[in-house]
């Protein structure tokens, strides 16, 4: 490995360069206007207090990419949000201490995940359909223990982990770090990751070639849910309770930043790092337009122009190679 | 008749194609004249299929001009080229595979009133086209459900289907093709001739091309060598014009003799049955021999290597080293050591999109599996270097998307994804379709190299010269039973006696 860096040493940034740079600079550009546009965007609080916003919809769509990159979607990701910090409230009112808790709630993500997965696999039935409909059954399972009432989570270490910091930076930002580092490890170094790949770029030739397509499509599918299980566990400490509506239409911000990305709907081609930055981009644009008071129903029409253009240009780039 | 068919119809002057770095077509130029079938004959990756995809506004020139029926040439789009009576029959197969033929023959083209599909008059239209054609298909069927011969034909149908062709291009019609179907063709091609359409011809088959042409035009790694009449030229010529060196011999000579009959079969198959396939198909393969398999269209014979494999269910005794073995999946077949090179590349062989390194890799992961699943990515690098340096495949590097691959490099990529899996059984359905004269050579040695190595072949192709010219012993299928299991040395008369079934 050592020798082969070296004999090309500057390549992997140029890589890294022709592959993001489209989404690198609307980045920046963003990050222009609005500095522009507010001198308090570009300070050191401001920023953190993005990347926090970003934990939960980046950590989220780190579970999207494995399903897209498979030719798949997970729509039920929002409502599993809301059920992983249902089941930790109620975890926490049964009397169970922090580690239970946090792993009976990753436990509920995974097998929420794994319901997704073995629907699709087992029974092929096209994701989009089962998704949808698990979308509706999860999110009326959060609100059947409270009857929609939202529920006080008050355990100090569950609250800790959206509020301390460690070594200077919030909990969260690491909690989004060791995931990242995390997933990007698994597809990009594993031969998981490049059975995912493979599958998601033609199931048929990875079928002929030995690969295990439904195990490697129940094993993302329960990815995505512990993903979204977390996002929701980040969610709840934030707000010291769950709430019923919790996560709502979070999988779509997830599916944008996962597109923006680079991550191709048609399956086999995305990774981590254009997903982080696709987060990154939809966070600072939430932030920006906060901060710049542009009414909520604006932000909505701006964020579905910028996701066109960006698809778009990066649509464009890729034709023009041929 | 004889000033009109000599009447020039298509002339590329100096056309450059570049892809990228890669520069595909370098000052190519070529005249057609009408009513004449015109072969195009270069190795694989020569840039014949690129010529031809800029010709029907596929792809777009980066240098050069053409001129069709005497006005500049510039097609947008292959709509764009068909309404100028330009029409062509793609290498690659582009059929939707979940829609019916014909469905597929007048995609775009469909009968409507307002919009609304007249799915009468669309089945009535594609019929009538299959039948003045005279294609053996019934127009109704999925394309999902037929053989890749019978897909071929449609494809053929689909890109002669255009009102007033002018210009007719084949690219590689016949590489899925037995010689019933390539005669069917043959005929098609005579028809549109006498009627002073020009013919633009690519082949790999020698045989098949001093059949066909009328001018043939060799090109070499994007540029022109020359072009001669037929009766002017020999295959020997030809060859050593395309390769650039005298080919002596087209099938390498065995590396050792043939294993004796006393030998145990690593494979033997007894009553093997898949409703409607094929039936009672029962034989045995020993270490280091090549089993020929031999059939036309609806033989059954890629079913039955699809189920023995494990992607299909079928009933019968499979043994392995004469222990009974169930092998419901390719991931048991795979743990067996058998590999399969399947008939359609693209659909089953590859990952278009990604690159050769992958694809090459892909049936072998397990051995770059380090710790913790981690990948040996240099140990990677390094088989999938090898293997492309083997079997010369034509390729800037092996990250390049196998997509971007000329169609007979494309296939060699499939042949070394299975021989990295290191196989004591090689299935291989239709090796070299596609791929060019002096490539073949080398795809037979490394045949010959794995049998002297142990390794027991299946080798199931339709070209009859090549199934005799590699098999030890040859087995002949007819419509999905065994009609006969024949020595090495059998006369192409017997075989095609059995193949057809007329035996007496
Ligand atoms: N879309 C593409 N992008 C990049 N390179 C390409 C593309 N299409 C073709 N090439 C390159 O152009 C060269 C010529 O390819 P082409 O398909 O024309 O060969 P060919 O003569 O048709 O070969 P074959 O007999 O194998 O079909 C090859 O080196 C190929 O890799
Ligand atoms: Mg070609």
């Amino acid at each position: 490995m050592s020798d082969e860096k070296h004999a090309t040493a500057q390549k992997p940034y140029a890589k890294l360069l022709r592959q993001y740079g489209g989404i690198l600079v609307s980045l920046i550009v963003l990050c222009i206007i609005f500095s522009v546009m507010n001198p308090r965007f570009m300070t050191v609080a401001n920023l953190m207090n993005v990347l926090q916003q970003i934990a939960v919809i980046a950590i989220a769509a780190f579970g999207m990419t494995w399903v897209i990159l498979l030719g798949e979607i997970d729509l039920s990701i929002g409502s599993i949000i809301a059920v992983a910090g249902m089941a930790a409230a109620q975890a926490f009112l049964a009397g169970f201490g922090f580690m239970p808790t946090l792993i009976l709630t990753l436990l509920a993500g995974a097998a929420m995940g794994g319901a997704n997965g073995v629907l699709t696999a087992k029974l092929g039935l096209p994701s989009f359909i089962v998704t949808v409909a698990t979308m509706g059954i999860f999110r009326g399972l959060v609100s059947l223990p409270t009857n929609g009432a939202p529920a006080m989570i008050e355990d100090p270490t569950w609250i800790a982990i959206g509020a301390e910091s460690f070594v200077g930076l919030p909990i969260i930002i690491w909690i989004v770090v060791v995931l990242f580092v995390f997933n990007h490890v698994l597809l990009s170094k594993t031969t998981f990751g490049r059975r995912a790949y493979l599958t998601g770029g033609n199931r048929e030739a990875a079928i002929y070639s030995g690969i295990k397509v439904d195990r490697v499509k129940i094993t993302i599918f329960m990815i995505s849910g512990i993903m979204a299980a977390i996002s929701g566990i980040l969610l709840s400490s934030r707000l010291y309770s769950a709430q019923t509506n919790a996560g709502t239409s979070y999988e779509l911000d997830a599916i944008a930043a996962a597109v923006l990305g680079g991550t191709s709907l048609a399956g086999g081609v995305g990774t981590m790092i254009g997903t982080i930055i696709g987060a990154l981009i939809i966070g600072i644009m939430n932030n920006g337009m906060n901060m710049l008071s542009v009414p909520y129903f604006y932000q909505l029409i701006v964020k579905g122009l910028v996701i066109l253009l960006a698809v778009w240009l990066d649509v464009r780039s890729k034709r023009a190679k041929q | 008749m004889s000033a009109a068919t000599s009447d020039v119809i298509l002339k590329i002057n100096n056309v450059s194609k570049l892809f990228g770095p890669v520069s595909a077509l370098k000052n190519m130029h070529l005249t057609v004249r009408a009513g004449r079938v015109h072969t195009l004959l270069g190795e694989n990756g020569a840039g014949k299929s690129t010529l031809m995809k800029i010709l029907a506004g596929v792809y777009h020139a980066t240098a050069g001009d053409v001129e069709f029926c005497g006005a500049p040439y510039k097609p947008e789009n292959p709509q764009d080229a068909a309404a100028r009576g330009l029409t062509i029959v793609f290498q690659e197969l582009s059929l939707c595979n979940n829609m019916t033929v014909a469905e597929n023959i007048l995609a775009t083209r469909e009968p409507s009133v307002y919009g609304f599909i007249n799915d009468q008059a669309l089945e009535r239209r594609a019929a009538e086209i299959v039948r003045d054609l005279g294609l053996p298909i019934d127009v109704t069927e999925k394309v999902g459900n037929l053989s890749m011969a019978q897909r071929q034909l449609v494809e053929i149908a689909k890109g002669l289907s255009i009102d007033a062709p002018r210009l007719v291009i084949l690219d590689e019609p016949t590489s899925s093709l037995t010689e019933a179907e390539t005669d069917i063709l043959f005929s098609i091609i005579d028809r549109l001739k006498a009627k002073g359409v020009a013919i633009i011809y690519i082949s790999h088959r020698m045989e098949e091309i001093m059949r066909l042409s009328d001018d043939i035009t060799v090109i070499r790694d994007g540029e022109y060598i020359a072009t001669r009449q037929r009766e002017d030229v020999t295959i020997d010529e030809l060859i050593a014009m395309m390769v650039g060196r005298q080919m002596n011999e087209i099938y390498p000579p065995r590396l050792s003799p043939a294993p004796p009959e006393s030998d145990a079969p690593i494979l033997s198959v007894e009553g093997f049955s898949r409703d409607g396939e094929f039936e009672n198909v029962s034989f045995d393969v020993r270490k280091g021999e090549i089993l020929g398999f031999f059939g036309l269209i609806g033989s059954g014979r890629s079913e039955m290597m699809n189920a023995l494999f494990g992607m299909k269910a079928a009933t019968g005794i499979v043994r392995i080293d004469s222990e009974p073995a169930t092998i419901a999946s390719p991931v048991d077949a795979i743990g067996r050591r058998i590999a399969f090179v399947t008939e359609n590349r693209k659909e089953e062989g590859l990952v278009l999109a990604h690159s050769v390194e992958w694809n090459i890799s892909m049936a072998a992961l397990g051995r770059f599996a380090a710790a913790l699943g981690f990948m040996r990515r240099r140990d990677e690098r390094t088989a999938a270097v090898d293997e492309v340096g083997r079997l010369t495949i034509k390729t800037a590097s092996v990250d390049t998307p196998v997509g971007s691959l000329s169609g007979g490099n494309q296939q060699k990529t499939v042949l070394a994804k299975w021989l990295l899996t290191q196989p004591r059984i090689l299935i291989l359905d239709e090796p070299t379709r596609g791929v060019d004269v002096g490539a073949k050579f080398e795809i037979y040695k490394i045949i010959r190299q794995l049998a002297a190595e142990g390794t027991a072949i299946l080798l199931v192709s339709s070209e009859l010269p090549e199934v005799l010219g590699m098999s030890d012993r040859l087995v002949v299928m007819h419509e999905g039973r065994l009609s006969a299991t024949l020595p090495g040395g059998a006369t192409p008369e017997t075989v095609m006696a059995h193949a057809t079934g007329i035996t007496s």
